[in-house]
């Protein structure tokens, strides 16, 4: 039997020895560092989920009507009526909450160890790309349920477009088809979310992992694995991807897997982080709700847009620094300038920066959930007070936090007191 | 064995292991979405069975009702129809209804319940038409030993009145008969069947 | 830092009580008791599918309360003929918006956007008032165009006793809300155990391969 299936390989091989060779170079020899950490399952993860949301999407699809008298209740039908299709729903709602999770824990490992730094700045924009498009299909895909906050949240960002110099209002109409968020929106959404946008996905994740496995991975040291390589020519440090890796992230996979399915079986709603509960309120374009929020890993940046007063009656200056809060992220490979990657090996400067960071952004996203009223009112008043809410002025100063991070980092990084860093990597 | 073998020895036994619990656990994951391909609760319950009245159904008279996106066609035969049934049978390709679909209280030699009431789906077995009834006065049409019937247009299937397909038709089989029950002497239910006719 | 993420988790929880104005009171139900079930189901069909549509739930789903088919067409159903049917109502929205001003909305999901203590509350805080049109108000929603339905219950049963019907009937809207709930929690349990075993074999299987890894 074995030698049977030799054989079938060996004919399929020979006429297509692309296969084997692409799987040794990117899984059986390609040499990751020995000493992958906590934060390195994220990428693999994040995989994991795209392939999810990509699976349960499919089936949803078989039963989902873009259509918006019949979306609401076709997700109802979906959840009663179709057998196992209340399974399929919550996976494709936790996936959706899942995706931001293990992306943002990602992008943070890129922080800690400056997986962003020469020579894989390319990666990183890659990746940065692929956290916009997923932004895109999150949003996107949250209209297709037609409920109140589907409806007036696309309502509320379609119209941020709007508000852009000269070209806003022609954008929005376009963005739209119509003049106000309508069933044709609808439908142009579902088209982008369920095909044109997975396909764009695909592609830059696939342009993700060339780009790595071209340059090879950063470890928690930050130590240049390829510097150090024995006899064969292979990185002293490193271990072939397969079988330590894949042994080793399906581990990871499990135990991310039982989270999800805990959350996804037992609390799929999240307490209205995952699915809100003003959303099983079909969409009714007479009534906006008491209060709007996005869902939770937009937050961070809509409270960025809120804090910023408007500038002679346009909102754009709020949109704006929600737009550059994201597109800053492109420039970090050049705004750190630190000689160093690992924060194992950095200084005080760059390490309260990054907890400050981390602080800002988790406040304001917390802030982002809420209304801005939340904190109550200062007692005085003062003449610089266009408002008293105390919340929106604690989101004034972790924006400003938030750009100080980036902004200032050429300075910061570049006084940094930095420690020697080894030539071979710590376990 | 050799530290290095028991090491490889443990190694492939747990990969066996956990693949095979794997395999097992994913296919427990694909029955959800492979189930969600079977009939909806609101496909099952289009697909219920009707209540029709046949009272104003006319001696000789045929009325077709719907049912799972299908003509089902009710004749309320006279007794020349009736005895007519017999006169057809050297010409049957399955005068026993042995190959054909029906209910067992219809594989008797009128194919139904009660001589004088027919049911049957009005679908040709052949491809899928439906046929057009022709009575036993049509023979300029059907030809002189015509006994009275249903004529599929598409590819020339002929059936008699208890939808027994003729033998040189494509169509293989009688007309299926679907389930049903007499609720009352006026009343039909069409899809199911219940104790007591 | 982390019991900070896991406080954050419990905020929006808050957002309900915090935005109503009026506190609510928790409704006591038991999703798994199936005769309060079957009292909440008798409760709707008697006194709000008049006016209420559950749209998207069946009648024969009842069987999930323990209820036979027979048993749910003698009792549950009264405007309906085929036991497979939705619970919608005759009225359509321009009619309903004609006789009430505001047409009275489906309740299919309303446990799941209002939640279980706003219905409970509500439904217990009805109080009469000369200057309403139907002679109505209420705490919890006030000025509401519905009046209260369930005046008779509650003016024929002692205090403990309205608050039980009222408990059956939110019982009901949680379970209309969602019917698979506790389909969900009995396959999940199952899930985990599941997982764990892979668990425990995938992590031996790791920890076999990086034996040598130093």
């Amino acid at each position: 039997m074995a030698s049977r299936l030799m054989a079938l390989w060996d004919w399929f091989d020979s006429r297509m020895p692309s296969v084997g060779e692409e799987y040794r170079k990117h899984m059986s020899e390609y040499y990751a560092p020995k000493n992958f950490n906590f934060w390195y399952y994220f990428g693999v993860l994040s995989m994991l989920v795209l392939a999810i949301q990509i699976l349960s999407g499919i089936f949803l699809t078989m039963n989902y009507k873009p259509d918006a008298a019949l979306a609401f209740g076709s997700v109802e039908y979906i959840m009663r009526d179709v057998p196992g299709g209340w399974l399929l729903r919550y996976i494709h709602s936790t996936g959706g909450s899942a995706f931001f999770v293990v992306v943002y824990l990602h992008m943070f490992r890129a922080l800690l160890y400056g997986s962003y730094k020469e020579p894989r700045e390319l990666i990183w924009l890659f990746g940065v790309l692929i956290y916009l498009v997923l932004m895109a299909e999150a949003f996107l895909g949250y209209l297709l349920p037609w409920g109140q906050m589907s409806f007036w949240g696309a309502q509320v960002i379609v119209n941020l477009f709007g508000t852009i110099p000269f070209i806003g209002p022609d954008l929005a109409l376009w963005i739209r088809g119509d003049y106000v968020v309508s069933d044709v929106t609808l439908n142009r959404f579902f088209a982008l979310h369920v095909i044109a946008i997975p396909l764009v996905l695909l592609g830059l994740v696939v342009a993700h992992i060339l780009a790595l496995h071209d340059v090879g991975s950063n470890n928690p040291d930050g130590v240049e694995i390829k510097k150090t390589k024995d006899a064969n020519g292979r990185p002293v440090d490193g271990i072939p991807f397969h079988p330590y890796y894949t042994v080793k992230d399906t581990v990871g996979a499990i135990v991310f897997l039982a989270i999800f399915c805990i959350v996804l079986f037992f609390m799929p709603e999240l307490g209205g982080y995952f699915l809100e509960a003003n959303n099983f309120i079909p969409a009714d374009p007479l009534k906006t709700p008491e209060h709007i929020a996005p869902l939770w890993y937009f937050t961070p940046f809509y409270s960025i847009l809120r804090a910023v007063p408007p500038l002679f009656t346009s909102q754009f200056p709020g949109v704006l620094a929600m737009g550059i809060a994201v597109m800053i992220l492109f420039f970090l490979p050049w705004l750190d300038r630190s000689p160093v990657k690992s924060i194992r090996y950095r200084g005080a400067y760059w390490k309260g920066a990054l907890v400050i960071f981390v602080i800002s952004f988790a406040v304001l996203g917390y802030l982002g959930v809420k209304p801005t009223t939340v904190w109550g009112q200062f007692g005085f008043d003062a003449f610089f007070l266009d408002t008293k809410d105390r919340a929106t002025w604690v989101a004034r100063l972790c924006t400003i936090l938030y750009f100080a991070f980036f902004i200032l980092m050429p300075w910061y990084t570049a006084k940094d007191k930095v420690k020697p860093v080894p030539d071979r990597v710590t376990m | 064995m050799s530290d290095n073998q028991k090491i490889d020895k443990t190694r492939r036994n747990l990969v066996v292991a956990t693949s095979v619990a794997g395999g097992a656990a994913s296919v427990g994951a694909a029955i959800p979405f492979v189930a969600s391909m079977l009939p909806s609760e609101r496909t099952k319950a289009a697909g219920a069975p009707i209540e029709v009245d046949i009272s104003t159904i006319a001696p000789g008279e045929l009325r077709v009702f719907e049912w799972r996106g299908k003509p089902v066609w009710v004749i309320r035969r006279t007794k020349e129809m009736v005895d007519s049934l017999k006169l057809a049978a050297a010409r049957l390709t399955d005068p026993g209804s042995s190959a054909s679909k029906q209910p067992e209280y219809a594989k008797n030699e009128y194919r139904s319940r009660k001589p004088e009431v027919m049911v049957m789906e009005g679908v040709c077995t052949h491809l899928g038409c439906s046929p057009q009834m022709k009575p036993a006065d049509d023979k300029a049409e059907m030809g002189a030993e015509w006994t009275g019937g249903f004529y599929c247009a598409c590819h020339g299937s002929k059936f008699d009145l208890a939808g027994r397909v003729f033998r040189g038709a494509p169509a293989p089989t009688n007309l299926v008969v679907p389930p049903y029950t007499f609720l009352s002497d006026s009343t039909l239910l069409i899809g199911e069947d219940k104790k007591g006719a | 830092m982390r019991t900070f993420l896991a406080a954050l988790l419990f905020a929006p929880a808050t957002l309900l009580a915090a935005e109503a104005g009026y506190p609510l009171d928790h409704a006591p139900i038991e999703p798994r008791d199936l005769v309060s079930l079957q009292s909440g189901a008798r409760t709707f069909v008697n006194y709000c599918l008049g006016c209420h549509g559950l749209q998207y739930m069946r009648y024969n789903r009842m069987a999930d309360l323990g209820l036979t088919e027979a048993q749910i067409r003698d009792n549950l159903m009264f405007s309906a003929e085929k036991v497979g049917e939705t619970m919608k109502i005759a009225m359509t929205v321009k009619d309903a918006k004609a006789w009430f001003g505001v047409p009275p909305p489906d309740l299919s999901v309303v446990a799941r956007s209002r939640g279980a203590d706003w219905i409970y509350t509500y439904l217990r805080t009805f109080y009469r008032d000369p200057k309403a049109a139907h002679g109505w108000n209420n705490k919890v929603f006030p000025n509401a165009a519905m009046p209260h339905a369930l005046w008779k219950v509650q003016s024929e049963s002692s205090a403990v006793q309205y608050d039980t019907t009222v408990r059956d009937l939110v019982n009901f809207l949680v379970y209309v809300g969602e019917p698979s709930a506790q389909e969900r929690k009995s396959i999940g349990i199952v899930v985990l155990f599941v997982l764990g075993v892979l668990f425990i074999l995938a992590y031996a299987m790791k920890k076999a391969f990086w034996k040598d890894v130093r």
